[in-house]
């Protein structure tokens, strides 16, 4: 079957299968950045926003994607590169392989709660595993991409 | 080096800078196996043995040959009877000789049947169903303890082969390995001690559970070479071990190493790699093979279950006079790492103890099960073994009413003593006093230890351990490093060790800069391609920074010497009249000079002179990095809930080459001790199926589940180290299991001797 959505700002229409879900079909249409660390929606490595929301896409039936917008890192390269130098700042990445489905839940973090405490930080990513960094440098980065956030709107207010 | 020398050096050793490949990482690159992998590659999935112990009597691949897009199928009939290990290790390898790509005796659940590759992943999962397999199901030995000498025998085959038989193993016993190694009249010794202390403790199969599981694609390239590109921590060595189970020279075998999500030591062990290669020498085509996470949870190589038997010796002044420690680790159905994994047990805990030990004996036995293989895990047995001796010691300070710490003060090994039961060596740089000392006054220990009740009811806390590990393998592990000199003056760095998250490659950048007095910004990186990469043996046992880290710098002294002779021949005078100045060669007298770039353009003219170098190092001996871990539980005595309120962990990994990096494998080994001591449980029914094969039952920590981890670091300077470094990326997993068991007792009087502590198990007692 063929569905039609938007990608990162792009109208694009794909076939799928009926029983494919949006992870697969993201990965075939080359959005390498989301990834898969189990099939049993525990991890959060696959996470993309769905009409401006965070989703695991591995838990999302790919038809249910017509006529929705759908944003990866891909599409956020200017903001992956502003948390993303927060998170280097640490050594918080390690291996790097859950970071694009952390870093999308964290903007949708920052939309939802910008003065997040650092519970609720953590509350809010429980569903993001990282093997590597024990979390409380991730936790840091995280805290001081949201401050950044909170300077430069409070800047756009002022001007 | 001259002070101005020093200046010039940007992101140099000692500099917290960030990793060469965050910037990629950061943004979703495709940096990873899966996504280079080419588009047309085959998808390769495994049939699994559903029984621990059975024989396949007859196997039907007729009907799933036939559906469309299949490839292939394969059975035991169509691969080599070579028997070949999966464990990447130096050759003549430790780990037996025992393995088939797939084999007619099946001898774990999971154990592969046959494999598939078709185009797609739903055609190789349809096609696996129409296999038709009779299997004759045998009787399996699911625990450790009855293995040796039982009618049973897991690999009665004539070709296994053992290639050093000085380590014990005899496959007509189901042992791997079996050994002693002892200093001192033992027995004697603990006869005159006072007090004795004698308790069995047992650690779990722990899943590494790195976020990108196992992975490989392999392919043909221009020159007809198998190529793999793999998710792996020892590029070479599956170069060696992808050569024999296929039985082809290993000149056609090419193995590269992109970015890599997390190893842990489960990527020392080539997993995968063989069934893809398999299918792309039997089709010509590119195939791809990913591990399911159930399939990394259930046929991997996770740590190995070990039993420990500890007698501990002391006079009731605290003295410790004498350790005996036997060790039985299970190695499953195959001999990955088993023999080597169950040594680090003793000579990497008793050694602690070395100052007033008169006398220790360390034995062990490593046997085959019917269960699935283990392997590697961060700690490699270290691990198991500190859980074993601090216990003990912990237990030893209260029934002597000693404070822990105090019990320890007086009983660890001081810098410049020699340890008898580290294979003789020398603790030539040691702080494991100042990481004590800095650890109890971080946690707050004299105020803490060893309990209160808040007002809630909840008790708080506290427990130490201590740890040691090595720094690489002593008179095994090779690292080399090539440099060259490229346009600009830049230096491109190759390197056969495997950045797997770590930051080796940003380490040893920074290590090149502080050599070569430039920034660590002119200095690139490459790994790993065994045809172009000089040889490493991998990154595990702790060695990168301290073995390839020592390559570097040999390396770099070098090229530095190339550098002073070309550059001194552009100004016409001798070698020892310039300077190395970092960005050109000075003359030192009137202070003219060339440019690197300069120097660089001139050996790209005519052949004039080649300005690279490329070292090899090893090292006779194996610094251990010392640490102490304290942690703040929170433990509600009406459930048995524990929450870990607080981590500290203190360690001596001689100079810090980048704080930031080594804090983030501190902080992110001590989160999987965690795990380990209090909610990671592997489960198998009685038929041998892991039923642990998710994330949702393999409970590893989330966010909410970490506390506050503290990291501090007491440095020593490791006289054979680069710039005095020693290890980090193990030692940190050691403390967590010792330290949070002693804390649990503390508030509930409750000794656990058998990993992990649950919550029933504080309440009701140990059962199992």
């Amino acid at each position: 079957m063929n569905v039609e959505f938007t990608l990162n700002g792009r109208k694009i229409a794909a076939e799928i299968d009926a029983d494919e879900n949006l992870y697969a079909v993201l990965r075939r249409l080359g959005m390498y950045s989301v990834k898969c660390g189990c099939e049993t929606t525990n991890c959060g490595l696959c996470t993309v926003h769905m009409n401006g929301k965070a989703v695991l896409s591995c838990a999302v039936p790919a038809a249910r994607c017509a006529g929705s917008v759908i944003t990866t890192l891909e599409g956020l390269q200017d903001e992956a590169k502003k948390l993303g130098e927060c998170l280097a700042g640490e050594g918080a990445e390690q291996c790097g392989f859950c970071a694009p489905g952390m870093m999308m839940n964290v903007f949708a973090l920052a939309k939802e709660n910008p003065c997040a405490t650092d519970e609720e930080i953590d509350a809010y990513l429980a569903g993001n595993l990282c093997r590597c960094s024990g979390y409380v440098s991730q936790r840091r980065a995280i805290r001081k991409y949201l401050a950044m956030k909170i300077e430069a709107a409070e800047g756009e207010v002022r001007a | 080096m001259s002070e101005s020398g020093k200046n010039r050096v940007i992101g140099g050793v000692g500099k917290p800078v960030p990793k060469k490949d965050a910037p990629a990482l950061l943004t979703g690159k495709p940096v990873y196996v899966a996504d280079i992998a080419p588009k047309d590659c085959l998808c390769v999935k495994l049939l699994h043995s559903p029984h621990a112990h059975a024989m396949i009597e007859e196997i039907d691949v007729s009907l799933a040959e036939k559906l469309p897009g299949v490839a292939c199928v394969l059975t035991y009939k169509d691969v080599p009877d070579v028997r070949f290990t999966q464990a990447g290790q130096t050759y003549p390898e430790f780990s037996p000789y025992d393995r088939l790509i797939l084999d007619r005796h099946l001898r774990c659940v999971g154990d592969p049947v046959a494999i598939v590759a078709a185009e797609t992943e739903k055609q190789a999962l349809a096609a696996m169903k129409l296999i038709k397999v009779k299997y004759q199901v045998l009787p399996a030995i699911l625990d450790a303890r009855q293995a040796m000498d039982n009618q049973i025998l897991i690999h009665p085959e004539e070709n296994w082969r053992a290639l050093v038989p000085s380590c014990g193993a005899d496959n007509h016993r189901n042992l791997v390995a079996c050994g002693e190694d002892a200093d001192g009249d033992v027995e004697a010794e603990l006869a005159a001690c006072d007090i004795v202390i004698d308790r069995e403790y047992s650690t779990q199969a722990n899943q590494q559970c790195m976020m990108e599981t196992f992975r490989a694609f392999s392919r043909l390239d221009a020159y007809g070479r198998l190529e793999i590109v793999s998710s792996t921590q020892v590029p070479f060595h599956v170069r060696r071990i992808i050569a024999t189970a296929l039985d082809i020279p290993k000149s056609r075998v090419r193995v590269v190493k992109p970015r890599i999500g997390g190893g842990f030591g489960a990527k020392q062990t080539a997993v995968c790699e063989q069934y893809p290669a398999i299918v792309t020498v039997k089709t010509g085509r590119s195939a791809m093979l990913i591990y399911t996470r159930e399939e990394s949870m259930t046929l991997s190589s996770p740590r190995h279950a070990m039993s420990m038997h500890v007698r501990l010796g002391a006079m009731k002044d605290g003295t410790i006079r004498a350790i005996d420690l036997h060790t039985l680790s299970n190695t499953g159905a195959y001999g990955e790492h088993g023999p080597t994994t169950v040594g680090l047990s003793g000579h990497k805990s008793i050694p602690l103890y070395t100052h007033n030990l008169k006398a220790f004996r360390f034995s062990w036995h490593t046997v085959y099960t019917n269960t699935m293989s283990a392997g590697a895990y961060r700690g490699y047995g270290a691990t198991q073994g500190l859980f074993a001796v601090e216990s003990a010691v912990n237990e030893l300070a209260h029934r002597l009413h000693m404070d822990p710490a105090a019990l320890r003060e007086k009983n660890i090994v001081r810098e410049g003593e020699v340890m008898p039961a580290y294979y003789g060596e020398t603790a030539a740089s040691c702080a494991i006093d100042r990481c004590i000392a800095h650890a109890k006054e971080m946690i707050g220990w004299a105020e803490k230890y060893p309990a209160r009740t808040l007002e809630n009811g909840h008790v708080r806390a506290v427990g130490m351990a201590l740890a040691m590990q090595g720094s690489g393998i002593s008179q095994v592990d090779t690292g080399a490093v090539m440099i060259r000199l490229g346009d600009d003056g830049i230096y491109n760095m190759s390197i056969g060790a495997t950045d797997m998250g770590t930051g080796c490659d940003t380490i040893l950048a920074q290590m090149a800069a502080q050599s070569l007095e430039c920034s660590v910004d002119n200095i690139t990186v490459h790994g790993v391609d065994t045809d172009t990469s000089p040889y490493d043996c991998g990154s595990y046992a702790s060695s990168t920074t301290y073995v390839t880290g020592m390559a570097v710098i040999k390396t770099c002294e070098e090229i530095r010497r190339k550098i002073i002779r070309v550059g001194a021949k552009l100004l016409r005078c001798r070698e020892d009249e310039v300077l190395f100045e970092g960005d050109c060669v000075a003359r030192a007298d009137d202070g003219a000079f060339v440019t690197l770039a300069e120097i660089a353009e001139k050996h790209m003219m005519c052949g004039t002179e080649d300005i690279s170098a490329c070292v090899s190092s090893g090292s006779e001996i194996s610094p251990p990095p010392f640490m102490c871990g304290c942690a703040e539980i929170d433990l509600d005595p009406l459930t048995g809930e524990i929450r870990l309120v607080d981590y500290v962990g203190v360690v001596d990994c001689g100079t810090v080459i980048n704080p930031n990096l080594a804090m983030r494998q501190t902080e992110g080994g001590i989160l999987q001790g965690i795990g380990m001591t209090l909610t990671e449980r592997p489960v198998m029914d009685h038929l041998g199926r892991t039923v642990s094969n998710s994330f949702l039952q393999y409970k590893i920590p989330a966010r909410v589940d970490a506390p506050s981890i503290r990291v501090a670091f007491e440095p020593s300077f490791e006289p054979t180290g680069p710039f005095g470094a020693k290890s980090i990326g193990e030692i940190v997993i050691n403390t967590p299991a010792p330290a949070i068991a002693d804390a649990v007792y503390n508030a509930s009087g409750v000794r656990v001797y058998h990993l992990p502590i649950t919550s029933e198990k504080v309440l009701l007692g140990e059962t199992e």
